[in-house]
């Protein structure tokens, strides 16, 4: 690394060479100095953090009330306050329940599906495995694949005419599936591309997990005679409870703002004619930058943010719980 | 001044010993020893895993190199010869190379910046004792589970009213520190770097941004490295955000990449080939650091 000079107090040895009048001085003053920077700068580093939360993260966040109990256009800016007409508004139209449906149907298909898969990765991985490294980067990969491209690339396998899937499909005999416009179908398709990305992530994240589990554990069970799957599941699972809800807990967070795998799912982009892969987040879009009503967007802004808050604190009030009955954390 | 090598040795040292202490941890039992060798059925397992993960990526690349005329007919199994055409095409019809420019300027200036402040208050909160540190660092904690993409409406009011939209500055700023690093880098730095160091250097006279600069940063480096990685593929792979406030002339790579869908017109072995073009950067870098990225989310598994 690169010397640079050195700022602010000047170095010691400039010390003896002043004379020793101006030293004392010079020391009483340092002191000083050195005891501010002692008191002042744990907060001076800690600052950027706060400050860029509470202008880029909290204070939009809160503002996002204030503008929903507003008439706000994107253009014309800030009109009238109509309390909680908003609300009233976003409540009761079909297209918004409609997007909750389908956001919880996605996370649920992605999520589920991907925390058991992870976990059944992250065992095979801990196995004695030759090139180990060549295995975890191998499920690592899909990772660096940016969501939009997995989105395309989906988008394509899942083809309602002559997609790979549907020909797969029928080449067994069975009936090609309308991934583009049975609701059903696209939540799943959509689901796959999450799942294509996170898996082997998560399993990493669980084979961290699975290491950390004591080897007597498992020599305990083996002179009990349970065999390697009634290790699996009565050891490993349970030691990995809190690995577990950690990881879904995350997933809950992203997965319920999902937006741009289904974004890219059509030409349009807004989640199919009747809307049938709309997530609330892109609900908030179409609201916000397609309609131009910001007021109405930031309603379900803060209604998706309370839903959130709401199963963020069930996760953990059970966490709490499974903690407190003597889980290992 | 002589010194400062010094430190910076011992400081290296230490974060190397941290470090290799938590890979023994890691480690159980003796290798090779009582554990056997798994049979075919594993190694057919993770073949398969392996192979669900590269296919997609196989076949946009398939997609990508065959005329859209032979596609119509079925995808053949081995690639064309037509995937410079079609990326011909690709930067014919998004802004392709300013979009790789703008994307690797603000997952670098991101990357960056992240990795400095967060070091910094993470040297801190490890290290430096200062009233309410506690409190503050579990507040750090609880703003990670904080849904902030919520806010986009306020957020975009302000980068219009600071004339910041459509310029990268909109993209960068909110993300130049995250709690996920300043986390990151404190659970790391208070293993890494022993207090007796910083008590070294400041006897010797080093005022608390000199202490930082000559023994907390060469300290944090592993884990600094293992940051930037992060937040640099999270920046590049991020959509939600630059699509809403970047302009379509001025792009990052997935918001140009999705214009390629936006035509009329589709064209499949474009679009694929915009796909495969736009991923080529992270793979290379997967390449060269995958194994980094590896260790780094085995390692944030056990500390977090």
């Amino acid at each position: 690394m690169a010397v640079t000079d050195r700022v602010q107090s000047p170095p010691p040895n400039s010390h003896q060479r002043a004379s020793r009048d101006r030293s004392v001085k010079r020391l009483a003053f340092s002191q000083k100095v050195s005891k501010w920077d002692v008191k002042l700068s744990p907060y001076l580093y800690i600052s950027p953090f706060f400050l860029l939360f509470a202008i880029t993260g909290l204070f939009p966040l809160l503002y996002t009330a204030w503008v929903s109990l507003h008439t706000w256009n994107l253009i014309g800016g800030q009109g009238k306050f109509t309390g909680l007409e908003n609300y009233e508004f976003v409540l009761a139209q079909p297209f918004f329940w409609n997007a909750v449906g389908n956001t919880f149907s996605i996370f649920l298909l992605s999520s589920v599906p991907q925390v058991v898969l992870a976990i059944a990765i992250a065992a095979v991985l801990d196995a004695n495995l030759r090139a180990k490294t060549f295995w975890r980067m191998g499920v690592l990969v899909p990772f660096v694949v940016a969501p939009v491209a997995v989105g395309l690339i989906f988008n394509n396998l899942f083809a309602d005419q002559a997609g790979l899937f549907n020909e797969l499909l029928t080449g067994v005999g069975l009936d090609p599936v309308r991934w583009h416009s049975d609701s059903l179908a696209s939540h799943a398709a959509i689901a796959t591309m999450v799942n294509f990305r996170w898996t082997g992530y998560n399993a990493l994240i669980f084979l961290a997990a699975m290491q950390a589990i004591p080897r007597d554990v498992y020599e305990a069970a083996t002179i009990d005679g349970a065999g390697r799957l009634r290790q699996f599941f009565s050891v490993t699972v349970p030691m990995l409870r809190p690995t577990i809800i950690f990881v879904v807990i995350t997933a809950t967070i992203g997965g319920l703002q999902i937006f741009d795998e289904a974004r890219v799912f059509d030409q349009a982009g807004l989640g199919g004619a009747d809307r049938q892969w709309q997530t609330l987040t892109m609900y908030i879009w179409e609201l916000g930058w397609g309609q131009r009503n910001f007021g109405r967007a930031s309603a379900v802004a803060w209604l998706l943010f309370l839903i959130i808050v709401l199963i963020a604190m069930a996760n953990f009030l059970i966490t709490r719980r499974i903690a407190s009955q003597g889980g290992r954390r | 001044m002589s010194s400062i090598p010094m430190i910076e040795q011992t400081a290296g040292k230490g974060a190397a010993r941290a470090a290799q202490r938590g890979v023994g941890s890691r480690r159980r039992g003796a290798p090779g020893g009582t554990m056997r060798r798994p049979g075919f059925l594993t190694y057919g397992f993770l073949g398969a895993v392996i192979l669900g993960s590269l296919f997609p990526l196989w076949w946009s690349f398939l997609v990508g190199s065959h005329d859209s005329s032979v596609i119509s007919k079925g995808v053949p199994l081995v690639p064309g010869g037509n995937f410079l055409a079609n990326a011909a095409s690709v930067l014919d019809t998004i802004p392709f190379w300013k979009a790789l420019g703008n994307s690797i300027i603000v997952s670098t200036v991101t990357a960056l910046s992240v990795v400095l402040f967060s070091t910094l208050a993470g040297f801190a909160f490890a290290k430096l004792r200062f009233r309410g540190s506690k409190g503050l660092l579990v507040f750090v904690i609880a703003t990670m589970a904080v849904p902030t993409q919520l806010g986009v409406v306020p957020l975009f009011i302000v980068m219009a009213k600071l004339g910041w939209t459509g310029s990268l500055w909109a993209v960068i700023v909110p993300g130049v520190v995250t709690a996920f690093g300043v986390f990151w880098m404190t659970q790391y730095l208070r293993d890494a770097l022993p207090d007796e160091l910083i008590e070294a250097v400041r006897i010797d006279g080093a005022s608390m941004i000199q202490a930082f600069w000559y023994v907390g940063l060469p300290a944090a480096r592993p884990a600094a490295a293992m940051l930037a990685l992060f937040t640099f593929v999270a920046t590049w792979t991020n959509f939600f955000w630059p699509f809403i406030v970047l302009d379509p002339s001025n792009p990052t790579l997935p918001v140009a990449l999705q214009l390629l869908q936006a035509a009329h017109f589709v064209d499949y072995s474009i679009v694929l080939a915009g796909a495969v073009l736009s991923t080529i950067p992270l793979l290379l870098l997967f390449a060269v650091a995958g194994r980094q990225l590896v260790s780094g989310i085995m390692q944030g598994a056990v500390k977090g």
